[in-house]
């Protein structure tokens, strides 16, 4: 290993019943890189992205994170060793203020496990500001989530993220059913992940969507890895033409 | 003006439910206060409901918590029931092997509150467990507890005059310089604490947010069985406290303890704004809400109408209450 990498997955198998899904995956990420997951619906993007949060366990194959082996059982776990999940669903609560859905699970309490409001306000106000960058007035501390449009919830979401803490941040086609203006919003709360230093995997099956964004696109056809890309080596029409011709021959030309 | 409104913040939006709820209430006060000045000027009348509302509203405060999580329970009035027998039955037990009335009550009321949560520990297990949906669930340990009743007490009642004169009954209905029942007391300092425990405490969060949506709860890693099985065990807990105060208010377990509790104590959470859909409710509401539903029968009679107009009267004011929040909430 030249550089050590923030997560190496190694020869990665996974079946369900008779079904292979991941025939020997190898894929990483690099310290403050955000990596395009891609390819077509039941390429195993879900799968291998499934292993690493601790969702599923892989039947074949090693997980490094930050140089050191792990096994990843939980979801917890996941967390604990700093992999926060932004599920296309977002996890959020819908009729709950953002000060609420920003804690959820992890709230801020007096040992008595009284709620420290005050706190939990001010630090989704400085998330919400600063973090995030969120201008507009009509969004606040105690709007609620409903209120919010498709992109600035993935705002929250990715937020959150970031807060605890998260050295990866894995996104699960987070442009799904968005307009084109909330797109835009969405990826701008996607590059601000990179300039906090941290990392992403961005999962889509949309190159226009993840080739702004990423730094290298990782493209996975029934299975196994088809071509590992770095965008200063490939401009999106030439991805968007190993696609097609992926989806046509089942090879890379 | 869309922007503006879509920022309605959640404290807004509450105290806007809130002053509807009042709203009503203020309302059916006056309506009494024109139709039966005489009755509604006096002291009598607010004692008599201090008396009895206390008992379907304490109920009313712990089924907020299971609505708000998304579930419902129908078998709260037969654990009443069967917990208050239990009460009962050991008192008697116990008063005749010559025990000191003062232990006795202490003992039974230990054995209640035991009855009670071993109640809604059933429900939560064969909710979050067997996975039974919680209105079919509970339908079946509503008859199950009321069986039990009937098969243990062979509808006969059982008396608690042996320990009307302990401190802990002076404790549960006792009156404070003979005008305030201790029940109105107990009523009020517990939605103190059940308020306290859903706006201000992490439980609270954890209740709304699984209520709100399961799966995102439990994807943020809140542990949601665990939260469902603490509100129906709540739930139990305090309909074997309502059984408590409702047989020694009486001094005498009916049978039938817990019998008419049910639509009442759940209108009271509906009318006081609580969301059918779970995720959203307010204790204040539950509060007022268990006041209007009942003191509705008195104050019906009060002004002159016959005890035939009361449910249509019910009637009326579940439809129109629910219809009032409903319109707020779709302008949102």
């Amino acid at each position: 290993m030249a550089k050590q990498k923030l997560v190496s997955m190694v020869e990665i198998q996974k079946s369900f019943g008779k079904v292979e899904v991941l025939k020997g995956v190898n894929f990483d990420v690099n310290y403050n890189e955000i990596v395009g997951l891609v390819g077509d619906n039941g390429a195993g993007k879900s799968t291998l992205i499934k292993i690493l949060t601790g969702v599923h366990s892989p039947d074949g194959g090693e997980i490094y994170f930050k140089g050191k082996r792990i096994t990843i059982h939980s979801v917890d776990k996941s967390r604990e060793l700093g992999i926060e999940t932004v599920y296309q669903e977002q996890a959020l609560s819908e009729q709950q203020t953002l000060w609420r859905n920003i804690f959820m699970g992890r709230e801020i309490t007096t040992n008595f496990g009284f709620l420290r409001i005050k706190d939990q306000r001010n630090e989704t106000e400085r998330i919400l500001r600063d973090q995030m960058g969120f201008t507009s007035k009509a969004i606040t501390t105690d709007s609620v989530v409903k209120n919010l449009s498709g992109g600035e919830k993935q705002g929250i979401a990715i937020g959150r993220a970031l807060f605890f803490n998260a050295d990866l941040i894995v996104l699960d086609e987070p442009t799904m059913g968005l307009s084109l203006a909330e797109t835009k919003k969405a990826l701008d709360f996607v590059r601000n992940i990179k300039q906090q230093g941290k990392s992403a995997i961005f999962i889509s099956h949309n190159i226009y969507y993840v080739y702004p964004v990423a730094d290298r696109f990782v493209i996975l056809d029934r299975g196994h890895v088809a071509g590992k890309f770095l965008k200063k080596d490939i401009s999106q029409d030439e991805l968007v033409d190993k696609m097609v011709t992926l989806a046509r021959t089942g090879k890379i030309s | 003006m869309g922007k503006i409104r879509g920022a309605a913040t959640a404290r807004a939006k509450e105290l806007r439910l809130e002053l509807s709820i009042l709203g009503v209430f203020v309302g059916i006060y006056l309506l009494f206060l024109i139709g039966s000045p005489s009755t509604f000027t006096r002291f009598d009348i607010y004692y008599a409901f201090m008396s009895t509302i206390p008992f379907s509203a304490i109920m009313a405060l712990a089924a907020t918590f299971v609505i708000v999580s998304g579930e419902i329970d129908l078998s709260f009035p037969s654990i009443m029931g069967f917990s208050g027998w239990v009460f009962a039955k050991l008192s008697n037990v116990m008063i005749d092997r010559g025990m000191n009335p003062e232990l006795v009550i202490v003992l039974a009321t230990l054995a209640c509150f035991a009855t009670g949560i071993v109640g809604g520990t059933m429900n939560g297990t064969l909710v979050v467990k067997t996975r039974i949906p919680s209105l079919v669930a509970t339908i079946g340990t509503m008859f199950f507890w009321r069986g039990l009743v009937n098969v243990c007490g062979q509808g006969y009642g059982e008396t608690l005059v042996p320990i009307n004169q302990t401190v802990l009954f002076k404790l549960f209905i006792g009156r404070i310089s003979g005008l305030i029942p201790a029940q109105a007391i107990w009523m009020l300092v517990l939605t103190a604490i059940f308020w306290l425990l859903l706006k201000r405490h992490r439980f609270g969060s954890h209740v709304l947010i699984v209520g709100d949506n399961v799966e995102s709860a439990r994807m943020m890693g809140i542990r949601v069985n665990k939260v469902k099985m603490t509100v129906f065990m709540i739930m139990g807990f305090f309909a074997s406290f309502s059984g408590i105060l409702a047989s020694l208010e009486v001094n005498y377990l009916w049978p039938s303890l817990g019998e008419g509790y049910l639509l009442r104590t759940l209108a009271a959470v509906f009318v006081g704004g609580t969301s059918v859909f779970g995720g959203m409710g307010t204790i204040f509401g539950t509060f007022i809400g268990s006041i209007i539903i009942g003191s509705l029968e008195g104050g019906i009679v009060a002004i002159g109408l016959t005890g035939f107009w009361t449910q249509l009267i019910y009637g009326l004011i579940i439809v129109v209450s629910l219809s009032i929040y409903s319109y707020f909430r779709r302008r949102e």
